[in-house]
């Protein structure tokens, strides 16, 4: 078992096996098998390494040699020079952009320097179909630990003193939930995690399904143990099909390892866990609407109190947690809940996974100590912006968040930070933009979000976020009159006061904050009729700037809806009223004589 | 079927499984461990470098000594080896050629047990990247 010489970790993730690292297992094991080099070198496929832009991701232990973008033809390659003569494939090592030297270790890599994995800790490296690779790694420990020598109260005193806070989004304390879902007597009560994850953006409770499925059982066991309930249900998105695979998988191995089922190691706890799929709703995401919609019923919130502690599935106590907060469970309780308040802020503990996205160099998942500043996140480890572009905004916290600024980016980040400075910490999600993105457009992009996955219970959600998006609308196409900033910003603050859940409750958030961060962008918008960014298509004119023009006629040509018009070796003009503004006339110039105006 | 039984039961499973993650946890943490680099190159291995590679895999692992053993490309001392380089923690690495199953044992008991020089090193005159 222990013969292999080398172990070959490959990303198993979601986004690396649409860049078929499916294949390159195949191609390896073939490879090697043709080599005779099958009991030497062992392939694994793992969870997500996080460097998602740089996937598919090949690592080699104990070399620590980290391949980036390998291709499923980079196989033969990689077994010939690497594990046959020791030679590292310099061309398939990352590139640091600055100094344009070749890394192999991550260990090297800025976008790694920074993080401190713990409810990643597994993922990219544990294969997480194999229960036995979890236990070696202690997994189940903490189970056995708290079941054998630690009562329940023990348990939740110690993650009440890890300050560890719900990671779905709220920042609720999670001892303080356990405690209250503890207190209230039944004869049933459930553990339920929250596998519905839908910040556009976020994708961090997947990797770490798909990558270490069993440190969130193992937490639901914990849970189930320290409130006294035998039944865990995770309630998880359809549309998460290689979650639920690897999830499955890790019940059944569990069950038959007798750590989950009846008498866990022989103490008399007995705990189980069924799955539930969620149809993707945004709004299955709150605790109360994804417990209605466990029950079979339309997922809609219904009004706290009672909370799910007093009455949540079938009206029995229940306990939610999200995905990586469970994740981080288990190591609470062998490392210590010291250890764990020994990192972070003062009222946000431990580590915090983000998922960077949009215009920033390093797309990926990363986990940071809270209180990690976001320049570090998104200049350090992201590596900046794309193309060299202008910083403009980062959108944190998904639909219910908001955009940060320039001013913002030496905040410290945690719960609270974020909140004072307008957004939310959110699930995570980390939207970056540049110059080039319409900060309107932004606030009315996540709007049309919630219009379309509000459940339509509460007239202030349902109607009010419409009106929202009607007026922004109006202002991207130049219609929008200074009294309308004035409706935006106030119907924002009546929608957030009356609400009935926390979907309707942090919708206008993105407009109140580019709002507040980019008004001058609406006052251009609304006055000049002007897109500074030039994303509102309505506001922008084509020019022909005559005195360059040389009338070769490939714009008029190449123009879709034949808008412009002119004599061969004429100026040519574009007639705004056909112009469908499609740029192809900016491209074919090659005098650069059209512009936007 | 239950496999685990009690605490005990976890504990002996997990000391039992180690071993298959064991490799990947000390190359994370390389440096804190004796580092062997064996040249495994046409030269090398023609010299017996496979021999000398197992051999000291099994040794380390029989001397309970925590080390990672890797195998690398011609280090250019083709007329010295097998050749095998060897990092201790937090020390600069040294070479030894002429390397067999008698030199693995003084290179582990003198060298590695405790940083004693034994015949057989060559000077360094190479630079790794990172």
């Amino acid at each position: 078992m222990s013969k292999y010489k080398m172990h070959i970790l490959v990303c198993g993730g979601t986004g690396c096996r649409a860049s078929e690292s499916d294949a390159i297992v195949a191609n390896l094991k073939k490879e090697l098998a043709a080599k005779e080099l099958e009991n030497e070198v062992q392939v694994i496929m793992t969870g997500c390494f996080g460097f998602c832009e740089k996937g598919p991701i090949v690592k080699i232990m104990p070399d620590n040699t980290f391949y980036v973008q390998v291709k499923p033809e980079d196989v033969v390659e990689i077994v010939n020079e690497h594990i046959i003569k020791g030679r590292k494939v310099m061309r398939l090592l990352y590139l640091d952009p600055t100094s344009q030297d070749h890394i192999s270790d991550s260990k090297h890599m800025e976008f790694y320097k920074k993080q401190i994995r713990i409810a990643l800790r597994n993922c990219g490296f544990i294969n997480p179909e194999n229960v036995d690779e979890y236990i070696a790694r202690d997994g189940y420990l903490a189970l056995g630990k708290a079941l054998t020598e630690m009562k329940p109260q023990d348990v939740i005193d110690e993650i009440k003193k890890s300050g560890l806070r719900g990671r779905g989004g709220g920042g609720f304390p999670t001892g303080l939930k356990w405690d209250f879902a503890s207190k209230n007597k039944a004869d049933q009560k459930y553990v339920v995690c929250n596998a519905d994850e839908g910040d556009p953006g976020a994708f961090m409770d997947r990797s770490i399904l798909e990558g270490d499925p069993h440190s969130v059982i193992e937490a639901m066991a914990l849970c189930g143990y320290s409130i006294g309930a035998t039944k865990g249900l995770v309630y998880i998105r359809a549309e998460y099909p290689l979650a639920i695979h690897r999830l499955k998988v890790a019940i059944d191995q569990a069950r038959e390892y007798g750590l989950l089922g009846d008498d866990i190691m022989g103490t008399g706890f007995s705990f189980d866990i069924e799955l539930r799929y969620g149809a993707g709703a945004f709004v299955c995401g709150e605790e109360t609407a994804l417990i209605h919609s466990m029950e079979g019923l339309r997922g809609e919130p219904t009004v706290k109190p009672p909370f799910p502690a007093e009455s949540g599935y079938k009206a029995m106590p229940t306990n939610v947690n999200n995905v990586e907060t469970l994740a981080s469970v288990p190591v609470i309780l062998l490392k210590g809940a010291e250890w764990f308040a020994s990192i972070g802020t003062e009222k946000s503990k431990g580590t915090k996974v983000f998922a960077l996205a949009g215009k920033i160099n390093n797309v990926g998942l990363i986990e940071v100590p809270m209180g990690t500043t976001l320049r570090e996140v998104i200049f350090e480890i992201g590596g900046g912006i794309k193309n060299g572009k202008k910083f403009k905004a980062v959108q944190t916290g998904g639909p219910s968040g908001g955009c940060l600024t320039e001013k913002h980016l030496d905040t410290p980040i945690d719960f609270d930070n974020l909140i004072a400075a307008g957004s939310m910490m959110g699930s995570g999600g980390m939207i970056v933009m540049d110059e080039d993105d319409c900060m309107v457009s932004v606030a009315k992009f996540f709007l049309e979000f919630t219009v379309e996955e509000s459940c339509g219970k509460c007239a202030p959600c349902r109607i009010g976020n419409k009106r929202l998006h009607e007026l922004l609308d109006r202002i991207t196409k130049g219609n929008g009159t200074l009294e309308d900033l004035d409706r935006l910003r106030n119907l924002s603050h009546v929608i957030k006061d009356t609400a009935l859940c926390g979907l309707g409750q942090t919708s206008p958030n993105p407009v109140l904050s580019t709002l507040d961060n980019f008004y001058n962008e609406y006052l251009d918008h609304v006055n000049e009729k002007k897109c500074t960014a030039g994303q509102c298509k309505a506001l922008m004119t084509y020019v022909i700037d005559p005195d360059a023009c040389v009338g070769c006629t490939a714009c008029a040509r190449n123009c879709p809806v034949n808008a412009i018009a002119g004599e061969r070796k004429q100026p040519h003009v574009i007639n705004p009223a056909i112009c469908i503004k499609c740029g192809a006339c900016i491209e074919k110039c090659k005098f650069n004589a059209i512009s936007i105006k | 079927m239950t496999k685990v039984k009690s605490l005990a039961d976890l504990k002996q499973m997990k000391a039992n499984l180690e071993a298959k993650v064991n490799l990947r946890e000390k190359a994370e943490t390389v440096e804190d461990h004796v580092q062997v680099k064996v040249a495994m190159a046409t030269c090398g291995i023609a010299s017996g470098a496979k021999t000398v590679m197992e051999y000291l895999i099994e040794e380390f692992d029989k001397r309970g000594i925590s080390a990672v053993v890797t195998q690398t490309g011609c280090m250019g001392y083709c007329y010295a080896e097998p050749t095998i380089e060897v990092k201790r923690p937090g020390e600069e690495p040294v070479v030894f050629g002429y390397v067999d199953k008698k030199k693995v044992d003084e290179i582990i008991e003198k060298y590695i047990r405790n940083g004693e020089l034994v015949d057989g090193i060559i000077p360094v005159n190479y630079q790794s990247i990172k």
